[in-house]
């Protein structure tokens, strides 16, 4: 509760000091929004010379595209600073951090809060939404429209204990915040790829290892009514949160370890 | 007040190994990179190779070529400042903070002395981040590396002119800062127009028709389409390497200039402000 209240209060202060600079904020959550549809309008232009990429169409790759998106533009909103802890580490900053009364979690996450990551999240969800309704002929089911929310909220925790794993490991390598970036933008930027056109080694890595497939290669699968390319059952389909629960677990247990082990370097 | 020229030579040297040896003590970001690259390589090759098995010979590439088009532009991407990075952001600080007063009276060029520094940066970059994704592609993947060294002798011959015109046009967004004071807006709309321009995402010869014959005019073509195809060669040779050079030399010594311009008008406030 003392991480929320004072994760709360970090945050509005950060946008009140960003709101100083308001034509620079405006342009960057328009440039947070233009990064990703730029992604978009790359995979537009493949299929200006395809039908199909990987057997799969247009409308399908894009509810791909617009789920990891938006789920990794939740996450980025709410735990992406995570990734400024091996600066912190560096610079010595981490130290005012831990004799503060609220957890350290809690600031890191908090600290520097954009604001104009709503960009990215708002331009994931547009695309989601052309997608479902270019994909009418799918028989849109209580079942599959319940798993559009869900898949957005369980991908987007899965991508955030992806960046509190990935933080803690800042711990015992230092500055290392792109290994991070390779999982959560690099894992964003497979998903929005049809399953189909990796390698069954990948595939395997990123369902068993790094649960990323739960995140919205499975729970998409279903919704488009496709079999999963593992052949793992239909239910697995609705496994997401609880894997995204499962994955928090050795996260935070990793984070907890980081803190302990931390040596400040005095500057 | 004027040094020889062997003196300038001498000092702007000397900066670019100041940048060099600066970047090379990030050991663990360089590793982090590296590991980036590789993955983002990965994934990338894996995506090309369903689109160029659906459509050989899409933008002039087959599909080692495409394969080497994408590996060859990771190990590029760092060194280019394509994806941001690079000296700007610390530029902009130092004309928030009125620390560029210092720099203006620096006995050197200020637009010569942050030229020598990121070429620095780059230079190791390319090392650092760029040898090693390439080779981890070339093992994993069927590339079509030329295995003349003249060829690869001008493809760095071009990666330095690209490097230049990436400098040039970020030491404009450097500049914007005596303006606009906060630089993070206009920095991400710039990376934004890189990645997409530059053929990051794409080698610009599969975007459509007169838009695709537009994007391969503009100045981000030079940083990475260019080199890239020097390097991959093509049909006719000679002519058309000196052709993609010279493309890229005319927009760096446009974009230095302009930057000149802005740069006097942008002393000049200075004066004005009292620094």
């Amino acid at each position: 509760m003392e991480g929320l209240r004072g994760y709360g209060l970090i945050a509005a202060m950060w946008i009140r000091s960003t709101m100083t600079y308001r034509t620079s904020f405006f342009l960057s959550t328009f440039g947070n929004a233009a990064i990703t549809l730029l992604d978009f309008v790359a995979i537009m232009i493949m299929f200006s010379h395809v039908d199909e990429l990987g057997g799969f169409t247009l409308p399908e790759i894009a509810l791909l595209y617009g789920s990891c998106s938006a789920s990794l533009g939740l996450a980025d909103l709410l735990l992406g600073n995570t990734d400024r802890i091996g600066t912190r580490i560096r610079d010595g900053s981490l130290d005012t951090m831990l004799v503060r009364p609220v957890p350290v979690l809690a600031q890191v996450a908090a600290d520097r809060f954009a604001l104009r990551r709503l960009g990215r999240i708002a331009q994931g969800l547009v695309v989601l939404g052309w997608a479902v309704s270019e994909l009418d002929q799918l028989h849109w089911t209580v079942g599959k429209t319940l798993m559009l929310p869900v898949m957005i909220t369980a991908g987007a925790a899965i991508f955030g204990a992806v960046m509190v794993g990935g933080a803690a490991f800042q711990f015992l390598a230092g500055d290392a915040a792109e290994v991070q970036n390779s999982f959560t933008y690099g894992g964003c930027t497979m998903l929005q790829y049809p399953p189909t056109v990796f390698a069954k080694d990948l595939l395997r890595g990123v369902t068993y290892i790094v649960p990323l497939a739960f995140v919205n290669w499975l729970p998409a699968l279903y919704v488009l009514g496709r079999p999963d390319p593992l052949g793992l059952p239909g239910w697995v389909a609705y496994a997401s949160p609880l894997v995204a629960f499962v994955v928090f677990l050795p996260a935070s247990l990793a984070w907890r370890a980081g803190v302990r082990s931390y040596r400040s370097t005095g500057s | 007040m004027r040094q020889p020229v062997v003196g300038r030579a001498g000092l702007y040297g000397a900066v670019a190994a100041g940048g060099f040896r600066r970047y090379a003590t990030y050991g663990t970001a360089t590793a982090a990179g590296v590991f980036t690259n590789t993955v983002f390589g990965f994934i990338l090759a894996y995506t090309y190779i369903a689109l160029w098995d659906e459509r050989p010979g899409l933008g002039g590439y087959d599909q080692s070529e495409a394969l080497t088009f994408m590996w060859v532009s990771q190990a590029l991407l760092a060194a280019g400042a394509l994806i941001g990075g690079g000296f700007q952001e610390e530029f902009q600080e130092r004309v928030r903070t009125g620390d560029i007063a210092v720099d203006l009276y620096r006995p050197a060029d200020l637009q010569m002395w942050w030229l020598a520094g990121d070429l620095g940066r780059a230079g190791f970059q390319l090392l650092g981040r760029g040898v090693v994704p390439l080779i981890v592609g070339g093992l994993a993947f069927q590339l079509a590396l030329p295995t003349d060294p003249l060829r690869w002798l001008l493809f760095l011959v071009s990666v330095l002119l690209g490097l230049v015109v990436s400098f040039a046009l970020r030491y404009l967004l450097g500049l914007a800062a005596f303006w606009l004071m906060d630089g993070a807006g206009i920095n991400m709309m710039a990376t934004v127009v890189s990645i997409f321009f530059s053929g990051m995402l794409l080698p610009l010869t599969v975007f459509p028709g007169g838009f695709g014959e537009f994007v391969r005019l503009l100045p981000w073509a030079a940083m990475l389409q260019v080199p890239v195809d020097v390097l991959l060669g093509g049909g006719d040779g000679a002519a058309r390497t000196a052709g993609a050079l010279g493309f890229q030399a005319v927009w760096a010594v446009v974009l230095l200039g302009l930057g000149r311009l802005l740069q006097a008008a942008a002393t000049r406030k200075v004066v004005v402000q009292g620094g």
